[in-house]
């Protein structure tokens, strides 16, 4: 569930943008540091840290969007593939330098640690509320993107840019929103999945993969597409794991490549 | 003596959207043949269709006699169907040359060779340069096709097509684009093409066809409205209406 | 961002110049004999590299998977030395090359009908499947720890690996020199031009006949065995094969290297490897964490500002000089 967190914004960025951004791990990552520094060194209340992760990675990628990505917008794969590669680097390397090479320590807080006893097993509390808690995201982004003007707007302009800009739909301050929704949602995610997917400095590129699966997989400009694949993923890994421990995640890969031939554009994709 | 190009009840739709309408058409040897119609008539999907580039979603398709509905791209290239786009699909980086040797090493079977340097293979090299002069593009035949005008380009895009020695050539708006000082050019090369070329053009410019087509088809939402002389089609009523003065009279 | 060597217009005879890059190793093996073991490991990247550039430069086939036929190529030849007593070098890069060729023809097959994001996924996929594979498959690969013990027999006999390095870089130098011959042939040749064509415009290439996929898909094993050759390589230098021969980073760096040198020009295969590596050398020891960061800063300069790498910009300042000639990027 965490993967949808995450991936869910990087699915719309290069839906709506075109804009292949590998780097998207790297505000994941932020993310959780930011998150996990709030938690452990500054002693903040954990709603309040999740929220600042997401506040702070928004407000982070808006400046990068600004500076550097929107000169890159009408550029040829290979060039977004090697810049977003060259960030990559640049943020694992400030990542190293600041927290070293271990990965970031998250305290819980009491009431979400321990289990909880629903329909006679026990779960870990805190994968409940992670459920739950990607749940109601789920419904507040549908909600936003199906009701609002908002979510129109952005319908509108991943189906057909050209045509969006010219019924005066702003598209360079909605790509801007957008990525900055997008980067903020990986960033909670990354905060929220600290516990669970470590945050350490190899972060984006080992986990790399996996968000791109997600996003191939679910379908590029989709909102639901990465929930699917998200949700297939977990329920792939963890049964592999169960029954067939020794092949680990060679089996989701090899299940990805054989969806994506089946269905290039993804479960959900939008055509572009 | 069967038809260069002949298509049975070719049909094309969409889910609801119906785009090709059994379409009965049919391209003698060495004909001169213009397509018309308003735009959105299916005319470009059509040719798509004639190609190999989409697939139709019923009818047949024959080149001289052949039946080629189910064949691809590559083996109608073979078989001598050769195309222009209506927006320059050229190697914009590549020299001029280089444009058209590419087709003729295709068709020649040269392309697959991997040892001998391109520039050595006198054949390709020779017959691209004789190409391009008929066209008048020899003094450009080294210059990057991104650097000429796009009158120029558009004869480049004609030289690839005439590469492939194609027996049936469909030309998607040759004009389009073009100014008018130029194209007067383009009018001349079509006049000069080799007489044993069926030829189809899609053309808006009724001027051009005017002046170059021996006979009409229209096709109106998908469907042949009518077919038959320039006189005939000018005349007709229907055609009239249905372009609601877009013809040139 | 792609200048191009090879196509109809070009003379193809051997120019000076080109002489240059082995007059330059085979310096460097008499001055600098205390660097050959680096020396060595710059001359499998450009291997290592120019196979990319088939595919990248030439075919525009953007992947970061290539570190699986490089990776499996060094595997091979660990396996074959340590484990099956297969040390004849020759053989073991046969082997390699040949298993690595299998392996692009095998993917290649599948992935090449996708396009753009879908593909470099798909890449991205493989390798880590390769990768979880050699990591699980410890008894053959000696999984996280690596495979060591790799017997490498002496070559034709004769020449055997000595502890300064010296037999290890002549023989990657030689057999440098074979595949480099062999790629320039290939670019200079009709299917050469031919790539560069679907690279171009594939639109245009559909429509003129040609079997796009099945070409690529030729240029893809081929690429697959010149990746796998250096793998091997690697494996026979070092006499041993880690886990860091594949996944995500090797990719990377390669695409990194290739970039900073110059994309499709053949010798940017040259140049980007030997300055990345030699940097990297100078600087990733005493800093680590500025070494990484300053190849993204690069590679995110190169990007805005150097697309052509720095071969690209040679090109750009030879053409200041000498303002009567042609735009066209000369064919290095």
């Amino acid at each position: 569930m965490i993967l949808y967190v995450i991936s869910v914004g990087l699915s719309v960025t290069m839906g709506l943008m075109g804009f292949i951004n590998l780097a998207h791990g790297v505000f994941a990552m932020a993310g959780g540091y930011v998150f996990a520094t709030a938690l452990g060194r500054f002693g903040v209340p954990f709603p309040l840290a999740l929220l600042l992760s997401f506040l702070l990675v928004g407000a982070a990628s808006t400046l990068l969007e600004k500076t550097l990505y929107s000169r890159l917008y009408g550029a040829p794969e290979l060039a977004q593939v090697l810049f977003t590669i060259g960030l990559i680097f640049m943020a694992i390397a400030v990542a190293r330098a600041i927290y070293g090479t271990l990965a970031a320590p998250v305290f819980l807080p009491g009431y979400l640690k321990g289990q909880v006893h629903v329909l006679g097993r026990d779960f870990p509390t805190y994968r409940v509320f992670l459920i739950l808690f990607s749940a109601l995201m789920i419904l507040t982004l549908w909600f936003g993107v199906e009701r609002t003007r908002w979510g129109a707007m952005v319908r509108a302009a991943v189906d057909n840019r050209a045509m969006a800009q010219s019924v005066g739909i702003d598209t360079p301050r909605l790509f801007t929103l957008t990525f900055a929704l997008g980067s903020g949602l990986a960033g909670l995610g990354g905060a929220l999945g600290a516990d669970i997917l470590p945050v350490d400095w190899t972060y984006p590129s080992e986990h790399l993969a996996y968000f791109l699966i997600v996003v191939a997989v679910g379908g590029l400009g989709s909102l639901r597409g990465p929930f699917f694949a998200a949700l297939l993923i977990g329920i792939a890994d963890t049964a592999c794991k169960y029954w067939v421990p020794q092949f680990g995640a060679f089996l989701v890969y090899a299940a990805t490549i054989a969806l994506l031939l089946w269905r290039p554009m993804g479960l959900f994709g939008v055509r572009r | 003596m069967p038809f260069a190009l002949e298509t049975r009840k070719l049909c094309k739709s969409f889910g609801a959207l119906t785009v090709a309408d059994a379409i009965d058409f049919r391209l003698e040897p060495g004909a001169r043949h213009a397509l018309i119609g308003p735009n959105g008539a299916g005319k470009t999907t059509f040719v798509n269709m004639l190609t190999g580039r989409l697939a139709p979603s019923s009818g047949a398709i024959f080149l001289n006699g052949e039946e080629i509905t189910t064949l691809g791209q590559a083996a109608r290239v073979k078989r001598g169907v050769g195309r222009t786009f209506q927006i320059n699909t050229l190697f914009r980086e590549l020299p001029v040359l280089d444009n058209v040797a590419l087709a003729v090493a295709e068709r020649c079977g040269l392309a697959t060779r991997l040892w001998r340097p391109a520039g050595t293979h006198k054949e390709v090299i020779d017959e691209a340069g004789a190409l391009l002069a008929q066209l008048g593009l020899q003094p450009d035949a080294l210059r990057r096709v991104a650097d000429l005008p796009y009158g120029k380009q558009r004869l480049v895009e004609i030289a690839i097509a005439l590469g492939m020695k194609p027996r049936v050539l469909l030309l998607d708006e040759p004009a389009a684009g073009v100014p008018s000082h130029e194209s007067t050019r383009i009018v001349e090369v079509l006049q000069a093409l080799p007489a044993q070329i069926a030829i189809l053009i899609i053309e808006h410019d009724m001027d051009l066809v005017r002046r170059f087509a021996r006979r009409i088809t229209v096709l109106a939402a998908g469907a042949v409205l009518t077919e038959g002389t320039p006189e005939e089609v000018m005349r007709d009523q229907r055609v009239r209406d249905v372009y609601l003065g877009e013809l040139h009279a | 961002m792609i200048a191009h060597a090879g196509g109809y217009t070009v003379d193809a005879r051997l120019r000076w110049q080109e002489a240059l890059p082995w007059i330059a190793a085979l310096a460097a093996f008499f001055l600098l004999p205390e660097y050959l073991a680096l020396g060595a490991r710059i001359l499998v990247y450009i291997l290592f590299a120019l196979s990319l550039d088939l595919i990248l430069g030439y075919a525009g086939i953007i992947t970061l998977g290539h570190s699986a036929f490089f990776g499996l190529g060094a595997y091979v030849a660990g396996i074959l030395g340590a484990k099956a007593g297969v040390t004849d070098p020759f053989l073991q890069l046969a082997a390699a090359g040949g298993a690595a060729a299998l392996l692009g023809v095998a993917t290649g097959a599948v992935i090449l009908r996708t396009r753009a994001l879908t593909l470099l996924m798909l890449t991205l996929a493989i390798t880590s499947i390769v990768l979880e594979i050699a990591n699980s498959a410890s008894s053959l690969t000696g999984g996280a720890d690596g495979l060591s013990g790799v017997v490498v027999a002496p070559i034709l006999g004769v020449f055997k690996f000595d502890l300064f390095g010296r037999t290890a870089f002549l023989y990657c130098l030689a057999v440098l020199l074979v595949a480099w011959y062999a790629v320039r042939r290939v670019i200079y040749s009709p299917f050469g031009a031919m790539l560069t064509g679907i690279r171009e415009n594939a639109t245009r290439m559909h429509a003129i006949g040609a079997p796009v996929y099945g070409r690529l898909l030729l240029v893809y094993t081929l690429s697959a065995l010149l990746a796998g050759i250096a793998g091997a390589l690697l494996t026979q230098v070092n006499q041993f094969v880690g886990l860091n021969v594949l996944g995500f980073e090797p990719s990377g760096e390669l695409l990194v290297m290739l970039v900073l040198g110059g994309v499709g020009r053949l010798y940017g295969a040259f140049i980007g490897p030997v300055v990345y590596l030699i940097v990297q050398e100078l600087l990733a020891k005493e800093f680590p964490e500025y070494w990484f960061f300053g190849i993204g800063l690069l590679l995110v300069a190169v990007v805005l500002f150097a697309p052509g790498g720095i071969l690209g910009l040679a090109d750009k300042c030879l053409s200041l000089l000498r303002p009567g000639s042609s735009a066209r990027a000369s064919a290095r």
